[in-house]
């Protein structure tokens, strides 16, 4: 698939680019517009998709699908396996709320000084983390995200609010922000997020060093014997992905209106990776259906599993179908076996007959 | 003098904990480069397999009873996940991983809802429940049931993997896999009896963090995994010596810092993995990096 990408004309690779970006566009337009149609689709969502429950629903997706996409620069195109996302969605999440709540700086303050520090934790973390390769560095990865988690639950609970967490100041929350009424601002932060994330990671990936880290991602070997130091790749992957991450956490942060500890758990940067890998992992549009996809599932499942078809269920099939996990767990071994290439890989293989796969 | 005996008890007592789940998670690691993510649940299936023979035959009998129904449970879960889930997808290491990854997320969910999210209690026999008197403090008698298991089960890893043919070709493989396959010897089936055999020790660390805690609770294994993960990294992949010297270490850091303040312990494990990688030169392997 790489020698066929190679060997195509550059004038017939250039035209396919510039197609994907008037796609995305035009993705990005109908997303831009949503919270303008009053339009419902029963079954689908609970009201019109101008409905104030409907779009928190849908900003959450496309936080999901941006976080995913931050996590597709490290896992999909470098090959590198982290366990640590979580850590860095979790400081933008918290160090914004400790400054605002207990420092009294503004949002915007805060959030920039959060990104200061997730910069210096992203290098320091990646420097040591990256020192051991391949599946070694999974483990670090998850150790130290362990330990962020049990700081921020039993740490220091006057700052973090423990297991409840805490909810952010609302004073300092801009009025265009603060409410029901204007979840729609919300929802197109969110989008911008999302495109923020996508135009960073398409626009690194085209550079050359996206083509090294892909390089990496093919095999790391012949990139150290071509004389350039996978590390130091690896590395600018790690703190862009972090970067982007801690971004998703302040967003997360005023679309729940508080910081959550749940961002923290193994279970969060576990739920990254099943987004990574049912979109289709490396894959231009995979992070972001599986990002969508996934932060859909995961909302409506409880909904699903609460309903009244479920509970009609003997006790036997009702038990496991009521535990979101279970199902995400499953339906993700099923996925690994069945459609390796994700939901993205899927459409790819109908739609595409030239053999020359998107990046 | 007392509290450090008791925190050296129970650190030692945590270290067995860690090289039982360690101890088949460095060799399949070692062995097949799978990084079994399922594992914790392993744990978690032996925990309440055992629990549940544990509360229907009550004193020693009993404790037996679930201690082999742990090993039984792990082994035989352990060996259906390579038959079903690693096997097939040899020759793409990452999606083994990704598939324990999902045999992770829904085997605890799984058992949270056949035996509720609460954790249950565990009742130990009368004289397993007590106290031994060592240098004047009372140390929980289950933590040497804990370190006795985890040294005998040491001495049988060494014997296997020192004096018979089963163990040899398991070392040879976690050397050179493609040399062994060379020479006419079916790695394959090492895989399989490998895998077994760390699902027999993970459901054995199962019963033995029921009986440790008093409670058996879905999350236990994950918890566990974690700092298993943890002694993995530092004793180096396929090496049991290195897993037992590891894990002690642990253990012992993690007990000593928590009595210094609360929830430091897990930190100063964190502290220490770092410190480690930064100045060893070596990698998960034991080949300089």
């Amino acid at each position: 698939m790489t020698r066929a990408r190679v060997s195509a004309p550059p004038v017939r690779h250039r035209r396919i680019w510039r197609n994907n970006w008037l796609r995305a566009l035009v993705v990005f337009a109908v997303l831009y517009f949503l919270p303008y149609s009053t339009l419902s689709i029963p079954g689908v969502f609970d009201g019109p998709l101008d409905a104030p429950g409907v779009l928190q629903l849908l900003a959450v997706c496309l936080v999901f699908a941006g976080l995913a996409v931050s996590y597709d620069l490290l896992f999909g195109h470098t090959g590198v396996m982290s366990f640590g996302h979580g850590i860095f969605v979790t400081a933008g999440m918290y160090v914004t709320t400790i400054l605002v709540n207990h420092a009294g700086y503004g949002l915007l303050q805060s959030a920039a000084l959060a990104l200061a520090v997730t910069l210096v934790a992203s290098l320091l973390l990646g420097g040591v983390a990256l020192r051991v390769g391949g599946i070694g560095f999974a483990m670090v990865t998850l150790a130290f995200g362990q330990a962020v988690s049990i700081l921020v639950i039993s740490g220091s609970p006057q700052l973090t609010g423990g297991e409840q967490g805490q909810t952010l100041n609302s004073a300092a929350v801009p009025a265009a922000l603060d409410g029901v009424r204007n979840t729609a601002n919300l929802y197109w932060i969110a989008l911008a997020y999302l495109v923020l994330c996508a135009a960073a990671v398409w626009g690194l990936t085209a550079s050359t060093p996206g083509r090294v880290m892909r390089a990496i991602h093919e095999n790391e070997r012949r990139v150290e014997v071509l004389g350039l130091n996978p590390y130091l790749f690896k590395l600018l992957a790690f703190v862009v992905s972090g970067l982007l991450a801690a971004g998703g956490g302040v967003i997360y942060l005023l679309l729940l209106g508080g910081a959550t500890p749940t961002v923290s758990t193994s279970n969060f940067t576990l739920s990254l990776l099943v987004m990574v890998v049912l979109g289709g992992a490396g894959r231009r549009w995979g992070a972001i259906v599986g990002g969508l996809v996934y932060g859909y599932a995961s909302q409506s499942l409880t909904r699903v599993s609460g309903s009244s078809a479920i509970a009609g269920l003997p006790g036997i099939l009702r038990g496991p179908l009521e535990q979101p996990l279970f199902l995400l767990g499953a339906a993700f071994v099923l996925i690994v076996f069945f459609a390796p290439g994700g939901l993205a890989g899927r459409l790819a293989a109908k739609t595409t007959t030239t053999g020359i796969e998107e990046g | 003098m007392t509290t450090l005996v008791l925190l050296t008890a129970t650190g030692l007592g945590l270290a067995a904990l860690y090289f039982l789940v360690a101890s088949g998670l460095s060799l399949i690691f070692g062995l097949m480069d799978v990084l079994n993510f399922a594992h914790g649940a392993f744990v978690s299936i032996g925990g309440y397999v055992g629990w549940t023979v544990a509360d229907h035959l009550s004193g020693t009998f009993g404790l037996v009873g679930s201690l082999l129904a742990g090993i039984a449970a792990g082994a035989a879960i352990a060996a259906a996940t390579e038959l079903a889930i690693i096997r097939p997808l040899y020759g793409r290491p990452l999606d083994q991983v990704l598939a324990t990854v999902g045999l992770g997320l829904a085997i605890p969910a799984l058992l949270q809802a056949i035996w509720g999210a609460d954790s249950r209690t565990w009742l130990v026999p009368g004289w397993l429940a007590g106290t031994v008197d060592v240098a004047g403090a009372h140390v929980p008698t289950v933590r040497f049931l804990l370190i006795g298991i985890a040294v005998a089960l040491l001495l049988a890893l060494r014997l296997l993997f020192g004096r018979t043919r089963a163990g040899l070709i398991v070392r040879a493989g976690v050397e050179d896999r493609e040399m062994v396959t060379a020479l006419g010897i079916d790695v394959r089936r090492a895989n399989s009896a490998v895998f077994a055999l760390g699902g027999a020790a993970a459901g054995l660390a199962g019963v033995l963090y029921g009986l440790y805690q008093g409670s058996v609770s879905p999350g236990d294994g994950t918890s566990l995994l974690i700092f298993a993960f943890v002694v993995v990294v530092l004793g180096g992949a396929g090496s049991i010596t290195g897993t037992a010297v590891a894990a002690i270490a642990v253990g012992l850091v993690q007990q000593y810092a928590d009595y210094a303040s609360a929830s430091l312990g897990d930190e100063s494990v964190v502290i220490l993995l770092a410190a480690v990688l930064l100045l060893r030169r070596r990698n998960l392997q034991g080949r300089p990096a």
